[in-house]
């Protein structure tokens, strides 16, 4: 220890014994290790900056994944969306296009998600209200009508059926006169976190898994500039886990997938870089930018060391991420633009690449496009006059931020060796433990909610007499019969023989092991619908049947 | 004495959102509950067969994609049809104000929307379920 250090010391010392108070004061973090009242120098020492933090654009990526960040080049805003019928999702991208976003993000009904076509009888009243449903190419065509795909970038919510959503984007690309290798965009395909917490899981591990290294193939060979995962901590952390196990288990996801691409034969390098993320913002701000700083040297340290890649952009974590739905309150629904706010600013403080920030009005409704604009302009105004992109990680270096990112770091990794001792993500989800984990925490947290512990502006405290919320957006009930009636009209118009040829090609494919892409692409386009190229699956492939937990 | 009430608890529909009702179930058993839990992608006629087979005196769905008016009065309706009248039907999740007087004119007693408390949820099924021995 120098001198300087010695007498920082001693002076925090005489200055803590001077105000005896401050023991009783110390608080925790979100995952449960105490928070001092004060951090100085030496709670940073030991923290080895080459090694341990760098440079922006260089191993191990504390500091950012790109050496001039945000300098360069802003971050893409990029709002969810997607409801009621294709026409309604092509005009509200239009709408947000035109007022300054800069990517596109689809939501999904959930019938397209489970793989189901909206005449399905599982299908009945769920047609376009959490998302656009796609029955067809043409549901697709009508969704990118006059927008070019190779001037946009497209982050799809889809994961069971991602091939299928894949094929009819390639096939939206070969109609505008595109190469698929100038397509920007990027798949959810992430099945396992479906397992666990977000629940459109259609088959089984083994053959969803098979889906997901068919595409990294495929992409890698086809439309490298596809982002072909988006791996998932933020579903996890809205059903409730910590800061930690949100990082710790999503990694612990990704290392399944990584190992399988590496089982099929596929080169680290050529499918690593187009691995991309999706993490949850929430409340704590220095703890969010922490996490951020802390994954990325997780990640970079990972893919170098244990997976042996050599192209540094392997190393990258590059994510976009999401404000916390599960922040958002009905009770006084305004008071939740303060916390979007506040998430964004943290999400850019941890150096993020994209970011979607929640509407104020999500705990009510589908967001209305007043309260969507509004979302925009929170991430307008920090881009454009709060200052905070004019400099490089600006909170690296803080005492507090550097010592929250060490604890981060150790604790992460603790949990993921956790998770590798049970034999690695598939084996802990198959046993529950994960599911457990969340669960047990998501009613730990109601429970505090409940005693007051948590607080929670104007649900637990401060709360007002309310009227209820006028104006809120509503489904449109037409939309399901009208899509009905596209579906039935499309069955009529297409080749009985070319939609029956290519379905039989995708079984024949699904038995074997080749790459089910070149095959679910015909079917795409001959107008096989996404619910009769699952249905194949389904009966080759077999469905999911979950872990029970309660 | 009576014996203890017993829950059947469902996701309706498509809808994967479960942590709401995870935490609910949790608590019903706390507070000294028999909670029976089906899980996602339940039809209306698999709830209140699973319903009656169980004998439970409550049920409770949760939802939160937009189609409770599809499948809350289904479900309220089969009970009707297949003799479940005895058995409290309440739902959770996002159903805007203006969808809840039709839905508890078919039959749903009550609805819990975001921000509810277990307490609340907890005090109402015990004051309202009547468990038949």
């Amino acid at each position: 220890m120098g001198e300087q250090d010695k007498r920082i010391q001693e002076a925090k010392a005489q200055w803590a014994g001077g105000n005896p108070d401050l023991d009783k004061l110390t608080r925790s973090t979100d995952w449960g290790d105490p928070v001092e009242p004060l951090y100085t120098p030496e709670q940073a020492e030991g923290l080895d900056y080459l090694d341990e933090s760098g440079f922006p654009g260089e191993y191990p990526f504390v500091r950012g994944i790109y050496p001039s960040m945000y300098l360069g080049r802003p971050w893409t805003i990029r709002q969810y969306s997607g409801y009621d019928s294709p026409q309604d999702t092509n005009r509200r991208f239009r709408y947000l296009l035109e007022q300054g976003q800069t990517g596109l993000s689809v939501a999904f009904d959930l019938p397209t998600q489970i793989g189901y076509d909206s005449d399905h009888q599982m299908s009945a009243g769920e047609v376009g209200k959490v998302g656009v449903p796609v029955d067809t190419l043409e549901d697709m065509e009508v969704i990118f009508d006059g927008l070019p795909l190779d001037k946009l970038s497209t982050s799809m919510t889809i994961n069971a059926p991602s091939a299928v959503l894949l094929a009819m984007y390639v096939s939206i690309g070969l109609k505008q006169g595109l190469d698929p290798g100038v397509l920007r965009g990027t798949l959810q395909n992430d099945i396992l976190k479906e397992y666990t917490v977000r629940g459109t899981y259609i088959f089984p591990p083994e053959p969803s898994i098979r889906l997901i290294t068919d595409i990294f193939a495929y992409c890698g060979q086809n439309a490298p500039r596809f982002n072909t995962i988006n791996v998932a901590g933020y579903h996890m952390r809205e059903a409730g886990c910590s800061a930690v196990q949100e990082i710790a288990f999503s990694f612990s996801n990704a290392i399944a997938y990584i190992e399988a691409g590496l089982a099929a034969g596929l080169d680290i390098d050529s499918f690593a870089p187009r691995i991309s993320w999706i993490f949850n913002t929430a409340n704590k701000i220095f703890e969010e930018v922490a996490k951020y700083r802390a994954a990325r040297r997780i990640w970079a340290e990972l893919l170098k060391e244990r997976f042996g890649a050599k192209n540094p952009r392997s190393w990258m974590l590059r994510f976009h991420t999401q404000t916390s739905g599960a922040s958002l309150t009905a009770q006084q629904p305004f008071n939740n633009a303060i916390r979007v706010a506040y998430q964004t600013l943290a999400a850019v403080l941890g150096g993020a690449q994209s970011i979607a920030a929640c509407s104020y009005d999500e705990a009510l409704s589908l967001p209305t496009e007043e309260s969507v604009r509004t979302s925009l302009r929170t991430q307008q105004v920090l881009l454009e006059e709060a200052g905070v992109t004019d400099t490089i990680d600006p909170l690296g270096g803080s005492y507090y931020v550097e010592s929250l990112c060490q604890q981060m770091y150790k604790r992460i990794k603790e949990l993921m060796d956790q998770v590798e001792e049970m034999g690695g993500a598939v084996a802990a989800i198959e046993s529950g433990f994960i599911q457990k984990e969340i669960e047990s925490r998501a009613y730990q947290t109601q429970r505090d909610i409940e005693s007051g512990e948590q607080v929670v502006v104007g649900v637990n405290k401060y709360q007002i007499e309310e009227k209820p919320p006028v104006g809120l957006a509503k489904a449109n009930p037409q939309a399901e019969r009208d899509q009905l009636e596209r579906l039935a009209a499309v069955k009529a118009r297409r080749s009985a023989d070319r939609v029956e040829r290519t379905l039989a090609a995708v079984r024949d494919t699904a038995q074997g092991d080749g790459n089910l892409l070149p095959a679910i692409i015909e079917a795409v386009q001959a107008y096989a619908s996404l619910g009769e190229i699952c249905g194949v699956l389904r009966e080759e492939f077999g469905e999911y049947q979950p872990v029970k937990t309660i | 004495m009576q014996r203890r009430i017993r829950v059947l608890a469902a996701k309706p529909g498509l809808d994967g959102h479960d942590r709401g009702i995870k935490v609910v179930c949790a608590a019903l058993k706390d507070a000294g509950m028999e909670v029976v839990y089906t899980g996602l992608r339940q039809t209306p006629e698999a709830i209140v067969s699973a319903a009656l087979q169980e004998d439970v005196d409550v049920i409770a769905l949760s939802t939160l994609s937009g189609a409770h008016n599809e499948h809350l009065p289904k479900v309220a309706g089969l009970l009707q049809e297949r003799g479940g009248e005895g058995i409290l039907l309440i739902a959770g999740g996002i159903v805007p104000a203006e969808d809840r007087p039709a839905l508890k004119e078919a039959g749903v007693s009550e609805i819990f929307g975001p921000g509810a408390s277990i307490n609340e949820i907890t005090s109402f099924i015990s004051e309202q379920a009547s468990p038949t021995a």
